[in-house]
């Protein structure tokens, strides 16, 4: 069963909805209470860096989280779940950390219209699972003014550039990242949201 | 490269999509969720709805009207109109929104802009402008655009984003529904004054205005309504004339 991380904000809502037009069953977590079951972990995500870290410590998920992810379960995360991956971020003070799975921090734009808000093209870097049945260089949804910048991009599958070329999606082992929003990219975000699913 | 955004725009009062002339007029022009299932599949870019019946009664059968299409149709979806609380808000979100335009209630209320980008995130907010020329000034007006605020649109623009706005909604009272194109030098200095992205509205007739408000009024995004309502154009056609006159669009 498919986790749905609730942690205050973010736009579970959407998600959940995606999911429920693919068919898909899901389940929303709140707390470790509700982690019976799952299997795989969807954390989507509008908001802060810092807001998301205090509330997830504070409903008792961040360490299990991060837990997860480290031992190599199935995870996607979405937008500031992706930048969640990080170390830490420009957008908050260096105590408050990430689930630290892959080097690197989270920056924020330096020029153009910040938050960048639209459609973007994503450019395939890797073969991925993810990509089945999607074209290089389709266009998501984009919403946010901050982005990943990892040390090594080993593990970058797909760019994106908004005058300057930035990570859009990630592998590592079974957990991705993407920075756009595939429940509200149409028909390639809920192509690229049923291949997560499919995944085994 | 980032699309250029197209927009189609939904005046719903009491369950019927509606669309004036001059904020006057109005004639009925549909279904709200047959139209956003087709403007979908046509390409839009995102979908805005807007109550523009004054009852609790019309806000209720949109809040219907959104969830209905929220289940089917996965691009952006914003909702306006009589918002005047963070409470509408969060209503109108958890019905399916994306997004929540505010226009008189952020005038009446300048801080209801900064409270919601707090709980929701500025992403969330956009702060639609109706703007009436008067000399060589614009004027945000309010109420549907019968009472001049006496702000500024331009400045009114700028504090909305000191403020948390993420997005403007610029509505030319002049130009609505006219066909006469977009207030092109208005949308120019309001997207020149400010950092977030800048939806022009209002006007559009002509594939070639509609290319104007991009290239001229550097408009990251257009929104449409009778051009689309009433069968001129699809948006596939002002795709794929913008795409043919350099603008980067969606497929």
């Amino acid at each position: 069963m498919i986790g749905l991380i609730d942690y205050g904000a973010g736009n579970l809502l959407s998600v959940k909805k995606a999911l429920e037009y693919l068919n898909v069953n899901c389940k929303v977590v709140r707390s470790p209470d509700d982690i019976n079951e799952i299997d795989r972990i969807i954390l989507p995500g509008v908001g802060a860096f810092e807001s998301a870290v205090k509330n997830l410590h504070n409903r008792g998920l961040f360490n299990f989280i991060r837990d997860w992810i480290h031992k190599g379960n199935s995870y996607l995360g979405i937008c500031l779940g992706m930048q969640l991956l990080m170390e830490y971020s420009e957008e908050s003070t260096l105590d408050i950390k990430g689930f630290y799975l892959i080097d690197g921090n989270v920056i924020k734009f330096k020029c153009n219209k910040v938050p960048q808000i639209g459609w973007n093209q994503l450019k395939f870097c890797k073969e991925s699972p993810l990509f089945e049945d999607i074209k290089d260089n389709s266009f998501f949804y984009f919403v946010h003014s901050y982005y990943i910048n990892p040390v090594d991009v080993a593990y970058t599958i797909g760019i994106t550039d908004y005058n300057v070329p930035f990570t859009a999606a990630i592998q590592k082992g079974n957990v991705y990242g993407v920075q756009f929003h595939p429940e509200k990219s149409s028909i390639n975000g809920l192509k690229l949201i049923k291949n997560w699913v499919d995944l085994c | 490269m980032l699309a250029t955004r197209i927009i189609p725009c939904l005046d719903v009062d009491e369950g019927k999509v509606v669309k004036g002339i001059k904020f006057k007029n109005i004639k009925e022009a549909g279904d709200p969720v047959e139209l956003a299932r087709e403007y979908n599949s046509q390409g839009a870019d995102e979908l805005v709805f807007l109550d523009i019946g004054a009852s609790y009664k019309s806000r209720e059968i949109l809040s219907n009207v959104v969830e209905a299409v929220s289940k089917e149709v996965f691009i952006p979806l914003t909702v306006g109109g009589g918002i005047r609380s963070i409470d509408d808000m969060r209503k109108v979100l958890l019905a399916g929104a994306d997004k929540v335009a505010i226009c008189t209630s952020a005038i009446q209320n300048p801080e209801l802009i900064f409270d919601g980008a707090k709980a929701f995130g500025s992403q969330c907010i956009v702060l639609s402008i109706d703007a009436k020329k008067d000399g060589n000034s614009w004027f945000a007006f309010t109420h549907g655009g019968r009472k001049n605020s006496g702000l500024d649109a331009i400045e009114w623009a700028k504090e909305g984003e000191k403020l948390g706005a993420g997005e403007i909604l610029l509505n030319s009272i002049d130009m609505d529904g006219t066909k006469s194109g977009y207030d092109i030098e208005l949308t120019n200095k309001v997207s020149e004054a400010v950092s977030i992205p800048v939806i022009a509205s209002g006007g559009a007739g002509t594939l070639q205005q509609v290319l104007d408000a991009i290239k001229f009024g550097k408009a990251d995004a257009v929104l449409l309504a009778s051009l689309l309502h009433f069968g001129e154009y699809t948006i596939t056609d002002i795709k794929y004339f913008l795409q043919e006159n350099g603008v980067i669009v969606r497929w």
